[in-house]
């Protein structure tokens, strides 16, 4: 027990002398949280548009400046015919023109109809689809207001309500997202590098040789990057609180059990690959490059697995962050209790014990 | 000679069809300096790992102070100390923070340590250095202080894998003094080298070839032996009956 904490304390001391390690370990998640947090929006803000009157009447002048008062869009003047438009489009200083046919009054209350084109850019089809969102929305919302269910004796009018995201934060979403990348890169790049630094030195031998176990140098290696991750997860939520105002609902000592389980899931994966391989840089490689698009793509922050092929929705399962996510999501952001999570949780402990078995058995192999 | 702390009767390690070690026989007393001489590839390593409780003979029996090296792994590390010739320090510890660490691993009380590593900074000079990272330390200090790590927690053997491997000749000397004040203090010297001139300065040494000791004995009968003027001469015309290619 004395060895093992002469051993922990070791650690420590190659932790903070090395400014690399301190990088990675706590600026790759303030960097993330803040690129994530700030810069990864789906919202539509500011988004520049044109319009083209080819009326000019009231109607057409009030849903103008209905469309000016709105946040969502910055108004470049009026376009003066057709072919300009599309000069718009290929210097791409637009993202949306909006265009009124002559005659747009008589039309409405003549025919009883009047139309109104929006073409929008469609090589961003995210962006192009809200904005045409958005000037529906304010269009009909014209509509109600001045002709008043005129015409229709029955209205469906939906109410919509974002249910644990009421003020429509954005960034909600990808915050539990980025909090798995973070910990599923930082735990398992350290802790392999770490391992297999000791290798590449030749300090890995003398400790072989010394009576200290094998098994306690993982033990040795493993804890002082768990307890710095949980530092680090603590960091993170705090970034989250204060920097995104993102509240956290759930019970914070399961939010931190979770997060402990899933951090031991990664340093068993860390361990796992400091056996395969003996040189700093392809444990780097493997941990870094290795993990960063499977937990990108197959987590489910970014791209919604339900809308995947089902092959890969059934990799996903393989991949420990996209249970982590799930958790954190009902756990944080929907402050669910454990009975809500007790399946994920199962899941992440079978992985961790598998990935802890196959990790130590390869390392006693390589002993013989 | 009394005290045998190595004994090696028929050791063989085998990897599928090959001998690394192919039925070695040897003795080793207390406080000899034993020379464990062999081209590169002839199992030098091999037996060395077996010898140091990191792997399991094929067939054949030894013991390392006093202990089985099928049954008894975990006391023979705790009675022999290894260095190799990687440098086998931390860089980033402090020369003190080293002993401490390594002195922890061995078991050695806190108080036991202080009053150790503060004389043997004293010993080797490094009173101005104690507080800086051996990272910062010249090469032949390096391994000076890797000697006096493996032999701080007093074991009864210490294995020396190649250690004076990239220094110059004038700390290599120091060296063998290092070497010679630990074997009259009684800690028995397991050492293998490439540089001939050293051989001579063991009490006795062997030669591997292929896999087996081809001869042992001191420096002097070996080189009447091989009627050779120096031990150069002795290796060149044992190494070149060697069939196994460097590996």
């Amino acid at each position: 027990m004395k060895q093992l904490l002469v051993f922990i304390r070791k650690e420590f001391y190659h932790v903070f002398r090395d400014p690399r390690t301190l990088l990675i370990m706590f600026g790759l998640p303030v960097v993330q949280i803040i690129l994530f947090g700030f810069a990864l929006t789906s919202e539509v803000k500011n988004a520049d548009i044109l319009i083209l009157d080819h009326s000019n009447d009231v109607q057409t002048i009030q849903i103008t400046s209905k469309i000016k008062a709105s946040s969502y869009f910055i108004v470049h003047g009026e376009a003066k015919d057709n072919p300009a438009i599309e000069n718009y489009f290929k210097r791409g200083t637009v993202k949306c023109v909006l265009v009124f046919p002559p005659h747009f009054s008589s039309d409405l209350f003549h025919n009883g109809s009047a139309r109104i084109q929006i073409i929008a850019d469609g090589s961003d089809p995210n962006t192009a689809k809200t904005i045409i969102n958005y000037l529906t929305a304010i269009i009909s919302d014209y509509q109600r207001e001045n002709f008043p269910s005129a015409t229709l004796p029955y209205q469906i009018t939906t109410e919509p309500r974002m249910l644990y995201n009421e003020d429509d934060n954005g960034s909600l979403n990808y915050i539990p997202g980025v909090m798995a990348l973070i910990l599923m890169l930082v735990c398992t790049a350290l802790t392999s590098v770490s391992i297999v630094k000791e290798k590449e030195l030749g300090t890995m031998e003398v400790l072989l040789v010394s009576p200290f176990k094998p098994v306690m140098v993982l033990i040795a290696k493993a804890v002082p990057y768990f307890l710095l991750s949980m530092v680090n997860f603590t960091l993170i939520l705090l970034l989250s609180d204060f920097l995104l105002h993102i509240e956290i609902r759930g019970n914070l000592l399961l939010l931190f059990s979770e997060s402990a389980l899933f951090i031991l899931t990664c340093l068993s994966f860390g361990l796992l690959i400091s056996n395969t391989t003996n040189a700093q840089q392809t444990a780097l490689l493997i941990s870094m490059m290795g993990m960063m698009l499977p937990t990108i793509i197959f987590t489910g922050f970014l791209f919604p697995l339900e809308n995947m092929p089902r092959i890969f929705q059934v990799i996903a399962n393989i991949v420990p962050s996209k249970w982590y996510f799930i958790i954190v999501k009902a756990v944080m952001l929907k402050g669910l209790g454990f009975r809500y999570v007790w399946k994920e949780t199962l899941v992440l402990i079978g992985m961790t014990g598998l990935l802890l078995a196959i990790a130590l058995k390869n390392f006693k192999i390589r002993l013989q | 000679m009394e005290d045998k702390v190595i004994v090696c009767k028929d050791l063989t390690k085998k990897f599928g069809d090959f001998y690394a070690v192919n039925k070695i026989s040897f003795d080793v007393f207390k406080g000899e300096i034993f020379g464990f001489l062999g081209a590169n590839g002839a199992g030098k390593t091999t037996a060395m790992r077996i010898l140091c409780g990191l792997s399991f003979p094929s067939s054949g029996e030894a013991a390392v102070a006093g202990f089985n090296v099928y049954k008894q792994q975990e006391s023979i590390k705790k009675n022999i100390g290894y260095m190799s010739q990687k440098f086998s320090l931390y860089e980033n510890l402090t020369i003190v923070e080293n002993i401490e660490f390594f002195g922890g691993v061995y078991g050695v009380s806190r108080k036991e340590i202080r009053e150790r590593s503060d004389k043997l900074v004293e010993q080797l000079g490094l009173q101005q250095e104690a507080k800086k990272l051996v990272g910062a330390l010249p090469l032949g200090w390096k391994q000076k202080l890797a000697f006096s790590v493996a032999i701080f927690h007093r074991p009864k053997i210490v294995f020396l894998d190649e250690p004076t491997g990239g220094v110059d000749p004038v700390t290599r000397r120091q060296f063998w003094d290092m070497i010679y004040d630990a074997s009259a203090s009684g800690i028995t010297i397991f050492v293998t080298t490439h540089y001939m001139d050293e051989a001579e300065y063991c009490n006795r040494v062997s030669m591997m070839v292929d896999g087996k000791i081809e001869a042992l004995d001191t420096p002097g009968n070996l080189k009447k032996q091989f009627s050779a003027e120096t031990m150069d001469e002795v290796f060149y015309q044992l190494s070149r009956r060697a069939v196994r290619k460097d590996d």
